[in-house]
């Protein structure tokens, strides 16, 4: 903007502050991202944890500004690398998206063109943003389907997207979020439709690159067990809220939100073999339709009258916070 | 149930082969030398298989491993193309036609997708109540008996009436459990059936089958890539890469004495809650096309222990340990040493 000053190495990447994006539908308001806030910094990995409905992926989108009316941003900063995105136009926010900013798409036929080749349009993602030769930049996209693991690039340059398979399609499509070595890569469940040799493929391309170019990174999935390997950080979503956050050690091992308890133990491990699952009892709420106070409240063992309440944000230790009236050490279903 | 209880399924040298079908100027022309035969894709390849009444047996594999092919051959959908399956030790092709239908009506599946599953047009006592009624397993109150068959799969039976795109993916997948459990089957085949769901509804299926399973005396076959599900709810299982099976071993058994190189890779895969800030490293190389797969052994351009044999010759299916069945050449080299499991996984 102003001043691009030298960015200081220890601020964070990203900083989101108290995000809202709310939906103005016919019938009502419907408060997808409600208060959000967390930090990414330099060459780490947040994992953003939530079933459907809670807002991960809005939060995600909405990062990158690409909420589209009815919905909107209502309130809320998201400084990256110290320049509110939110407050951006459109032309500098282009500059920036797929430049500085990066996203992987569940379904990597949303990021693909069906009926252009892949050089086509990595090419042309390379020109959106640098000044060099058709030539280079097609060297460049070779070399960026090398590094995801690809094999012989310069033949798959010239292939239409369905002639690949879905893992394949995927890695291109990762290989051109990392076409400019963005700072932040968002990535909303890149692998949950991919085999496991495939997956833990490009889990080691996304470790690599945080670690070779500090780059950041937000993990955006339901799989617990993924983001239990990758991540630095986690941070629980339910109903538009970030209920439990921090760093990956303490929010896994020692839990406190009765919402997170129930997810760590629906997953399926070795130790709990043939015993019934943790049941989070019902179903995510209607979130036109949510009463005040800790939306989790109706389906929680633990709930009172005091989380009729807005539950306050408690930090039991450091980098450990929660929004919780009755943290519990233990789950009773 | 007596220990020399005969499998409740038995498949014997199934194969299934994929091709187009030509017409009379292409198979003329084949005939003629002008045209190149039509592809081939074995999706299947002559795996034999033992379940045991009561036994829930997992089935894994990677994409187009053909482990879905299997499963519907199994719950009789599709037919193999050599091979044969008996249901409690007869050969069901061979049955009478009344005694086949039955046969057929004992294994029921539970698929992947419970929105293409099930009839948008259709009211969900109809898609629970069609096949009894058809079956004539139930002959008076149809009503009364879909109510009961909802309820037992954790629905209102007042949701009766509605059709299949008022409910969310889980209750869609319950119905899809209650249509399989209406006509009193004994045999599950479970296709991919709580890959599409949230954890935590998953986790209700999950609780749900393994009820149903004690209830009902259900065995079940669970088709899945989701390692961490085989693992919770299997008692034996079995790995398949590009149409053949490669190891079989009681649960216990295969995730902690994996004996495969491939099933060594993949168990080293999984994520799990437990590892942190894992250094990923995953087996090199691509899934073969079933189209066009390797020769000798199928595993072996992506194998680190391959030697020259594993290009040439097909390793057979044998016994290891008890009830441990495994494919691979390197157990013929020294019995007495079992694989290097670090050097498979590869991993830091």
């Amino acid at each position: 903007m102003t001043v691009t000053s030298v960015t200081d190495r220890n601020s964070p990447t990203l900083e989101v502050q108290d995000l809202k994006t709310h939906f103005f539908l016919k019938g009502g308001v419907l408060r997808a991202v409600d208060g959000v806030s967390f930090t990414v910094g330099r060459g780490k990995i947040l994992g953003l944890v939530g079933e459907s409905g809670s807002g991960k992926s809005i939060t995600g989108f909405s990062i990158i500004g690409l909420i589209d009316p009815p919905g909107r941003i209502t309130s809320g900063r998201i400084l990256f690398r110290d320049r509110d995105l939110s407050k951006l136009s459109e032309k500098e926010m282009r500059q920036l998206r797929g430049n500085r900013i990066a996203m992987i798409f569940q379904d990597p036929m949303m990021t693909l063109n069906p009926v252009l080749r892949i050089d086509t349009q990595m090419v042309e993602a390379v020109l959106a943003h640098d000044k060099i030769s058709k030539q280079e930049a097609r060297a460049r996209a070779r070399d960026a389907l090398g590094m995801v693991g690809i094999p012989s690039p310069e033949e798959r340059l010239s292939a239409y997207p369905h002639q690949l398979s879905g893992g394949m399609r995927q890695r291109v499509a990762i290989a051109i979020s990392m076409l400019h070595q963005p700072d932040l890569i968002i990535a909303d469940e890149p692998t949950t439709a991919l085999d496991v040799t495939i997956q833990a493929q490009i889990l080691a391309e996304v470790q690599k690159l945080a670690r070779d170019h500090g780059t950041a990174l937000i993990w955006i999935t339901h799989d617990l067990s993924v983001v239990a390997g990758l991540a630095d950080e986690v941070a629980v979503m339910y109903a538009g809220r970030i209920v439990e956050q921090g760093n990956v050690d303490s929010v896994l091992d020692r839990s406190l939100h009765p919402y997170t308890h129930g997810l760590i133990g629906s997953v399926p491990s070795q130790n709990r073999a043939r015993k019934r699952l943790v049941q989070i009892p019902g179903m995510t709420p209607n979130l036109l339709d949510l009463p005040p106070g800790c939306a989790f409240r109706s389906r929680c063992a633990h709930a009172d009258m005091a989380c009729e309440q807005d539950p306050p944000i408690t930090t039991p230790e450091p980098n450990h916070a929660l929004r919780c009236f009755h943290p519990q050490r233990e789950y009773a279903a | 149930m007596s220990s020399v209880s005969e499998p409740i399924i038995e498949l014997r040298n199934i194969s299934k082969r994929f091709s187009s079908t030509q017409d009379v100027v292409g198979r003329l022309a084949t005939r003629l030398g002008l045209a190149k035969q039509p592809p081939v894709v074995h999706a299947v390849d002559e795996v034999s298989l033992r379940i045991m009444p009561g036994e829930v047996v997992g089935l894994v594999g990677e994409s187009g491993c053909g482990k879905s092919t299997l499963g519907r051959i199994v719950a009789g959908i599709l037919p193999a193309s050599s091979g044969t399956v008996l249901y409690r030790g007869k050969d069901v092709a061979q049955l009478p036609t009344r005694e086949r239908r039955r046969a057929k009506l004992k294994t029921q599946m539970i698929f992947q997708d419970p929105f293409a599953s099930l009839n948008p047009r259709m009211r969900v006592s109809e898609i629970v109540g069609e096949a009894p009624r058809v079956h004539r397993v139930v002959s008076n109150d149809v009503e009364a008996y879909v109510s009961e068959q909802l309820h037992r799969a954790g629905l209102d039976p007042s949701y009766r009436r509605r059709f299949p795109h008022q409910f969310s993916g889980g209750q869609r997948q319950r119905i899809g459990i209650a249509r399989a459990l209406a006509v009193q089957p004994e045999f599950l085949v479970c296709d991919e059936a709580v890959a599409a769901l949230d954890v935590s509804i998953q986790a209700q299926i999950l609780n749900l089958l393994l009820d149903l399973r004690e209830q009902l005396d259900l065995t079940y076959l669970f088709i899945s890539h989701d390692l961490g599900v085989v693992q919770h709810l299997s008692d034996r299982v079995v790995i398949m890469y590009t149409g053949r099976v490669v190891e079989e071993a009681p649960s216990g058994e295969i995730f902690s004495r994996p004996n495969h190189p491939y099933t060594q890779g993949l168990l080293a895969e999984i994520p799990r809650l437990d590892l942190r800030k894992r250094r990923f490293s995953a087996i090199k190389g691509e899934i073969p096309s079933p189209l066009n797969p390797p020769s000798g052994c199928h595993f072996h351009p992506r194998c680190p222990h391959a030697m020259p044999r594993c290009s040439v010759e097909r390793p057979v299916l044998r016994e290891i340990a008890a009830g441990h069945r495994s494919a691979c050449h390197l157990n013929d080299m020294d019995a007495a040493e079992p694989l290097p499991a670090g050097a498979a996984a590869g991993r830091a």
